[in-house]
């Protein structure tokens, strides 16, 4: 269905070629994965399959793209509509009318299908993604999956034989993400659409996928196969791949399921470790700062606070106490409060009622210079934090900012993100990098609260295991961290305790262990094969384990 | 509930409404006008985004009112009036300002004209809101011919981009907070600008790619013949419509004009139906103009046809005088006549009932 051969892709001003010796096929019907670090050049492969490359993005293409027979070379995207459907990064990005309706509708439209046609098509895509209430609703007030889902409905209407999707869960909370992935599993399965996309979550896509294609690093050649032959060979895997690896199962397990099976051994082994079961015991030993031996002061509180804006209840009667050297991970789904609480701790949202302080300050009413020493939040898109046009500058205007002496600021690049030039520009940075130097940024006031809005959004597993690295690293100096996020691996591997919110509302707090095993969708990997034992990471695991059992 | 009505009839009610308020100056058929379109809003408004513009469109109008108040007072007016409501300092202005007045006399005579002509732009202010509440104006633009299609997507796309970039702005705004700026004021707001551009651009930029992607633009093979006869119709249209607008307004061309404006309006428009060859679209569920669009067309239409003839039955009673000031009163046909434009209320399907 779709076929490369011997791809390569130069873009302009750029010395090297992004990827080169792409050569593979994408069988019809099959739901092939695209998988590898950040910066290998997914996107311009998923890219070059809709025509985008090079007819919109320039450069040169080498090598032959054919989809569904088609030569991408002489169809540009819009010719080869009909056969490919693209959804990016982005789904608001993608939408050209505002109401749903009209949005299913549009594709079909610009093809010049006949009306009766296209008004069966919209009742048909409307039940099969489940969007049927929501046809008439404008998409600027859908959450977040529902625009994930109005998105691909949008490229399904026209009946493309091919549908290219670029991370379609990494911004999605986990029930979200099985709802996507539960109707792309339904194309595949009932309608012969080929799939082909790229995700850093691979916990969440891997066990559907037929085929996985790896781009091991920059400018390699793809490794393709199934699943588990890749996954052995990978420098990014699931946790589930990591505890198989881990325990040298072969071949290795895709899901909880297959884990679970194999995994008998394991728990018994876990059961007997010498230094007892796995519960609780790995956690931080900060916990024990909610133990009654002299409560410290909190960096941060709320007490019943509510807010309310646009006439619907972001937040209703929440309590929290922060103390130093704690890590709370936010959890929740999308449109929860989540951010809402974020923003209210460093004064961007006032409350409706109840208070919120920082140390002693009340953060709406604190002037931002001396809040900055107090509070600090990364936002979800950390380029809104960066202003100048090299990394030095960045910094020199962050120690301004914070009064502090010069230098500072760079000083936390240079740990955080060795290798990075004065020079830079931070838009050429990548996800991670462009983190990193917002926390840096950040940190360069020394506030002793700091916040993170959905850190890894975008980051690969590498990028992940730096980012929870430097985390545990701020937690044990004692700095206290709030973080929202969907992910419940990183919030295993890091969080102290774990906050749900629902609607607005907490609906657990507690220690992390305690509260993501109870909850399905919450629960990380590791949890689910190991119950119910209580471990959360692999790296949990791998310390429990006699040494010559993992060898 | 039956389909939404066409949203060029609720564009051609709200302008007629608006047409009927420049034929009087009585504030309290003005008032009943603005009464009639805010009730059909209230009743047939659907719960989107854009009905919410109603709001901003009232208060749009009492700043104008305000505005022209405002005016009369500081600067004069040159109603001549009798009734001297309180009196400012008048400033003294050099010769060459001769005829400007700041300050002095406020009498009752010069602001209630104001208020009257006030009203009347607010009258129509808010006619326009209406008819952006009831109607999306996307929606609008679907309708039009198909050559102009492009155009009218351009259009849309400009639409919802104004809304994503002051949402922008506010996020950047927020932004400077947490880097420890001050977050308020004009510097604030001006070294958001270049991000903003620059998020806007990079917006504009992927969306082009999805709809690229998504089929826009794909062109019909049409022969050469027709390609070369719709430039020449629709060039030779233009230029017609050009010369024949020339002619109507010079002493010259009293006796062209009129036709060549004519023949050039006729070949553009055959230039643009031709035009429609080239693209293949076709339209998802289309608005139809049925009975209804028809009803509510008509109920416009006749407020305004009868207070036009009103004004000049009766010009008295639809412009209450100033100097003698008299109180207005209510004349009673042209206010039936008003409340024919309550017939939308009634005709169009209520948006809050479940389909």
């Amino acid at each position: 269905m779709i076929r490369f051969e011997d791809v390569s892709v130069t873009y302009e001003g750029a010395a090297e070629p992004t990827v080169q010796g792409i050569d593979f096929e994408v069988p019809e019907g099959e739901l092939v994965l695209l998988a590898g670090p950040s910066g290998v050049g997914k996107s311009t492969v998923l890219g070059a399959v809709s025509g985008l490359v090079p007819h919109f993005t320039g450069g040169t293409l080498r090598g032959r793209v054919t989809v569904a027979g088609r030569d991408t070379r002489t169809h540009k995207p819009r010719e080869l509509a009909d056969v490919v459907g693209t959804v990016g990064q982005d789904p608001l990005s993608h939408f050209v009318t505002d109401t749903v309706e009209d949005e299913l509708a549009y594709g079909m439209e610009s093809l010049g299908l006949a009306p009766d046609v296209m008004r069966r098509r919209v009742e048909e895509t409307l039940d099969l993604l489940g969007l049927a209430d929501l046809r008439a609703r404008p998409i600027a007030t859908l959450s977040g999956g529902q625009r994930q889902r109005v998105a691909i409905g949008s490229v399904l209407t026209p009946h493309p034989s091919v549908l290219v999707l670029d991370e379609p869960t990494s911004a999605l909370d986990p029930a979200a993400a099985e709802e996507v992935l539960a109707v792309l599993q339904r194309l595949v399965h009932d309608l012969g659409t080929t799939v082909l996309m790229a995700e850093h979550r691979l916990e969440r896509v891997i066990q559907y996928a037929d085929q996985v294609v790896l781009l091991p690093s920059p400018g390699a050649p793809p490794v393709v196969g199934t699943p588990s032959e890749v996954m052995a060979v990978s420098p990014v895997y699931p946790p589930v791949v990591a505890l198989g690896r881990l325990a040298g199962w072969t071949p290795l397990p895709m899901t909880v399921r297959d884990a679970r099976r194999r995994a008998a051994d394991l728990r018994h082994q876990l059961e007997n470790a010498p230094k007892g079961r796995g519960e609780l015991r790995d956690q931080p030993h900060k916990t024990r700062t909610r133990q009654p031996s002299g409560p410290p002061t909190p960096v941060g509180a709320l007490h019943s606070l509510s807010v309310t804006r646009a006439r619907i209840q972001a937040l209703r009667a929440i309590d929290l106490t922060i103390t130093p050297g704690e890590t709370i991970a936010l959890m929740g789904r999308n449109g929860a409060g989540k951010s809402t609480l974020l923003n209210s701790l460093v004064g961007l949202v006032k409350p409706s009622s109840g208070t919120v302080r920082v140390g002693e300050a009340v953060p709406h009413h604190t002037a931002p210079k001396d809040l900055v020493r107090k509070v600090g939040l990364v936002p979800q898109e950390p380029r809104d934090l960066l202003y100048a046009d090299t990394v030095a500058a960045e910094c020199a205007a962050a120690d301004q900012d914070a009064g502090a002496p010069p230098g500072t600021c760079r000083g936390l690049v240079s740990e955080l993100l060795p290798g990075v030039t004065d020079t830079t520009h931070p838009r050429d940075l990548s996800e991670g990098q462009r983190l990193a130097l917002a926390l840096a940024v950040v940190l360069t006031a020394r506030p002793p609260l700091l916040l993170l809005d959905e850190p890894t959004r975008g980051l690969d597993y590498a990028a992940k295991a730096r980012l929870a690295g430097v985390l545990r690293g701020l937690a044990a100096e004692g700095h206290a961290i709030v973080l929202a996020t969907h992910d419940v691996e990183l919030a295993a591997e890091i969080a102290h305790r774990v906050v749900l919110l629902a609607e607005g509302e907490v609906i657990a707090d507690g220690p992390t262990a305690d509260v993501v095993v109870s909850s399905p969708s919450f629960a990380p990997q590791v949890t689910k094969i190991l119950a119910p034992q209580h471990w959360l990471t692999v790296s949990q695991v791998r310390a429990a384990l006699p040494p010559e059992a993992t060898s | 509930m039956g389909r939404a009505i066409h949203p060029g009839a609720w564009w051609l009610w709200s302008l007629s409404l608006g047409t009927a308020a420049t034929r009087t100056t009585n504030p309290l058929l003005l008032a009943l006008l603005i009464t009639v379109s805010a009730y059909v809003v209230a009743t047939r408004r659907p719960e989107t985004p854009w009905s919410r513009s109603y709001g901003a469109f009232v208060k749009l109008a009492l700043a104008v009112l305000l505005i022209r108040l405002v005016f009369a007072i500081v600067l004069g007016s040159p109603i001549p009036g009798t009734h001297t409501l309180f009196t400012l300092p008048e400033a003294g202005l050099p010769a060459w300002a001769q005829g400007i007045r700041l300050g002095g006399e406020v009498t009752a005579e010069a602001l209630a004209f104001a208020l009257y002509d006030g009203l009347k732009l607010a009258t129509l202010l808010i006619c326009v809101g209406a008819a952006n509440a009831l109607a999306n104006p996307s929606r609008l633009l679907k309708s039009l011919p198909g050559a102009l299609y492009e155009m009218g997507v351009a259009v849309v796309v400009a639409l919802t981009f104004a809304p994503n970039l002051i949402a922008d702005v506010q996020r950047l705004r927020a932004a400077r907070r947490l880097r420890g700026r001050p977050d308020k004021g004009l510097r604030g707001l001006l070294q958001v600008g270049l991000p903003v551009l620059e998020g806007a651009l990079e917006r504009s930029v992927a969306l082009a790619a999805a709809m690229d992607a998504r089929g826009y633009g794909r062109t019909a093979q049409v022969p050469a013949a027709v390609r070369r006869t719709t430039a020449a119709l629709t060039l030779g249209g233009l230029l017609g419509v050009c010369a024949g607008t020339y002619g109507l307004l010079t002493a010259e061309g009293g006796t062209y004009g009129v036709p060549v404006l004519l023949v050039g309006i006729v070949a553009a428009l055959a230039g643009l139906k031709l035009g429609g060859r080239r693209s293949l679209r076709t339209r998802y569920r289309p608005d139809r103009w049925d009975v209804r669009a028809w009803l509510v067309v008509a109920s416009g239409v006749a407020v305004a046809a009868l207070l036009t003839l009103a004004s000049v039955r009766d010009p008295a009673a639809l412009h209450p005088g100033v100097v003698p000031l008299v109180a207005p009163t209510l004349p009673l046909w042209p206010a039936a006549a008003v409340l024919l434009g309550l017939l939308p209320a009634f005709v169009a399907p209520d948006p809050k009932e479940p389909s």
